[in-house]
């Protein structure tokens, strides 16, 4: 009986009217959308409409929180770690480009909300000034925000107003830096670079070898 | 203020405090609050947990565990990782079911990369899944009477659990660590005589789940212990995403193997979502205990028809995973457990947000513990289910 109620849900009909419910609630705050048929949905919201669009989802029915985190989408300015130490850095691409919705700024939030019933999850994105890194904070919608917002401040220095205790999570209290951020360097790799990164041989007869310049 | 006037405030209000100390005796004893620790080394907390709660007499005002003595940075860590290597690393998040981790890490890359794993490694992928969360349940099953002083049920766990590692291990090569799942498929196909010592295996763990029911759920003690204890209900488990077996508990009807298509074999079978309307501890413990029961009969009819053919799908091989972004979660033994994953095209992610069940079910602990007696944390806490990697990640 179960596997049936799932087949019957319509992918993407479902998916656009939510689309369609969520924009009607917060109007011209829902900035850009995008539906993968059967797949899911990415939402993107003006950062002053952050808790609207919380209590919006939560008045459509999503009232199972499932996560909250950020994105950096500043291309990591130390690669993957492969580089030779003693060696000049290598030139790389330094162009934000952000995935899905859109965006304008090299940070967005992205949160998670499920319908229990329908059982379709919406992922919310907003993007997060560069000049003043704060968003609402989303307790008054989702109690369990608390933690998730706690865990994005310290990992990302995004600040939740509102938010009554932005304590560190993990790390000391007086550690300094955002660890997610991808300018904040993973020195074990800087020091020593992983060897694993290049242990990507290809097999006899694997045409593809573009790893092959790397040592 | 001079030194004569502050001995006279002194001596008055310490008059004024005995005579309201007096009075009192008669009304209620009043205990000054004070402040416990629990762990970060603790005999009753699983692991390194430290739990910091406020005291007034024998109930708890505030509490609020500590985390990050487990924190690994697996999130970063995956961003300088290919995707190959990504499965040896979220391997380590939940270690008692260290398969159900690599599943859907596995099933988001080859959902951007829009491949399928075949039939028959489908089938395998679930048999293991279930067996891993069948290692994992069990032993928090026997762990559970240990927190409330029985120490017989610990032993029991550990014996039985010990069949299904074994099973892990003939097929995987790793007791704990598997490292099995790969992108396309599985490493290799089962070993011969696997399927029927599964068999004999989900027999003996059908027994300890009845042994299991005789001795602990039936128990006066535990029953006392557990019943009415650490009350979830269903609005406030939704709210701080609780999920598995505490969001059945609560008594919603949701199981992430049932609610979703995935690429996996468990809408092949029959089996049942076992749910609790209570929401106490018991009631977590129960749902529990049922799931177990229920994987042995979902694992027994995988068996009987595994599809033939390869197990590993066709694959470049070197993996690069198009651009786009992905999130598959399933219903791991401890609940929820989903990856979100981006992907620039690259060899590796570009970012990973690891979603863990024990994060957010460890999170409702401040608003469940308001209140409770100090016996009761202990009990709730095993109740709720958490494996430290799991928070910390």
């Amino acid at each position: 009986m179960s596997t049936d109620a799932v087949a019957a849900i319509p992918g993407d009909t479902l998916r656009e009217r939510i689309v369609d419910d969520l924009r009607s609630a917060i109007g011209d705050a829902l900035l850009d959308s995008l539906v993968k048929p059967g797949d899911d949905v990415w939402v993107r919201v003006r950062t002053d409409a952050w808790r609207a669009t919380g209590l919006a989802l939560r008045s459509l029915g999503f009232d199972y929180f499932c996560f909250l985190s950020a994105i950096d989408w500043m291309p990591s300015p130390f690669g993957k770690g492969e580089d030779d130490p003693t060696a000049p850095a290598p030139e790389r691409d330094d162009t934000i480009a952000q995935g899905y919705a859109g965006g304008e700024t090299r940070m967005q939030v992205l949160a998670r909300v499920v319908h229990p019933t329908l059982h379709v999850g919406v992922n919310v994105k907003c993007d997060v000034p560069d000049s003043e890194p704060v968003v609402e904070s989303w307790i008054p919608v989702f109690a369990g925000a608390n933690w998730h917002e706690r865990e994005t401040h310290e990992m990302f220095g995004i600040g939740f107003a509102g938010h009554p205790d932005l304590r560190n999570m993990y790390l000391p209290s007086d550690f300094e830096g955002h660890p997610l951020r991808k300018d904040f360097p993973l020195l074990a790799r800087i020091v020593k670079p992983w060897p694993g990164i290049v242990d990507v041989e290809p097999l006899p007869g694997g045409s593809d070898d573009e790893e092959g310049d790397a040592e | 203020m001079t030194s004569t006037e502050s001995l006279i405030d002194r001596r008055q209000l310490s008059y004024i405090a005995a005579q309201a100390a007096d009075a009192r005796l008669n009304v209620e004893l009043e205990t000054e609050g004070m402040t416990l620790n629990i762990g970060p080394q603790h005999p009753a907390t699983h692991g390194t947990l430290r739990i910091i709660a406020r005291l007034d007499g024998e109930q708890v005002v505030w509490a609020e565990p500590s985390c990050g003595y487990m924190h690994r940075g697996y999130e970063k860590l995956t961003e300088v990782r290919t995707y190959p290597q990504v499965t040896a690393l979220v391997n380590r998040i939940d270690w008692l079911g260290s398969f159900a981790n690599e599943v859907p890490f596995i099933l988001a890359a080859e959902k951007l990369m829009e491949i399928e794993a075949p039939p028959r490694a489908q089938w395998i992928r679930t048999i293991l899944f279930e067996l891993s969360r069948i290692a994992n349940v069990s032993l928090f099953l026997g762990d559970l009477g240990v927190q409330m002083g029985a120490i017989t049920p610990v032993f029991m766990a550990f014996r039985d659990r010990e069949y299904v590692l074994n099973l892990i291990e003939g097929a995987t090569g790793g007791r704990f660590h598997p490292n099995f799942d790969r992108i396309g498929g599985l490493k290799d196909d089962l070993p011969a005589g696997f399927i029927d010592e599964t068999r004999v295996v989900m027999k003996k763990l059908r027994n300890f789940c009845d042994e299991m029911e005789n001795l602990l759920f039936g128990n006066e003690i535990f029953q006392s212990r557990t019943r009415g204890i650490g009350v979830i209900p269903k609005d406030v488990a939704m709210q701080y995403g609780l999920s598995g077996a505490n969001l059945r508990a609560s008594g919603v009807d949701w199981d992430l193997r049932r609610d979703q298509t995935l690429p996996m074999a468990w809408n092949k079978v029959d089996w049942k979502v076992w749910t609790h309307p209570d929401g106490d501890s018991y009631a977590r413990c129960w749902v529990r205990l049922q799931e177990v029961r229920e994987s042995t009969r979902i694992v027994d009819q995988l068996l009987d028809d595994i599809p033939s053919g390869p197990v590993m799908a066709k694959v470049p091989r070197i993996i690069k995973v198009p651009e786009g972004e992905a999130w598959v979660s399933t219903e791991n033994p401890l609940g929820e457990m989903g990856y979100y994953v981006v992907s620039k095209g690259d060899l590796g992610p570009f970012r990973t947000k690891i979603r863990s069940a024990s994060f957010n079910n460890i999170s409702i602990v401040p608003w469940v513990l308001k209140g409770v007696y100090v016996p009761d944390i202990i009990t709730i806490l095993a109740s709720l289910y958490f494996i430290l990697g799991d928070i910390d990640r």
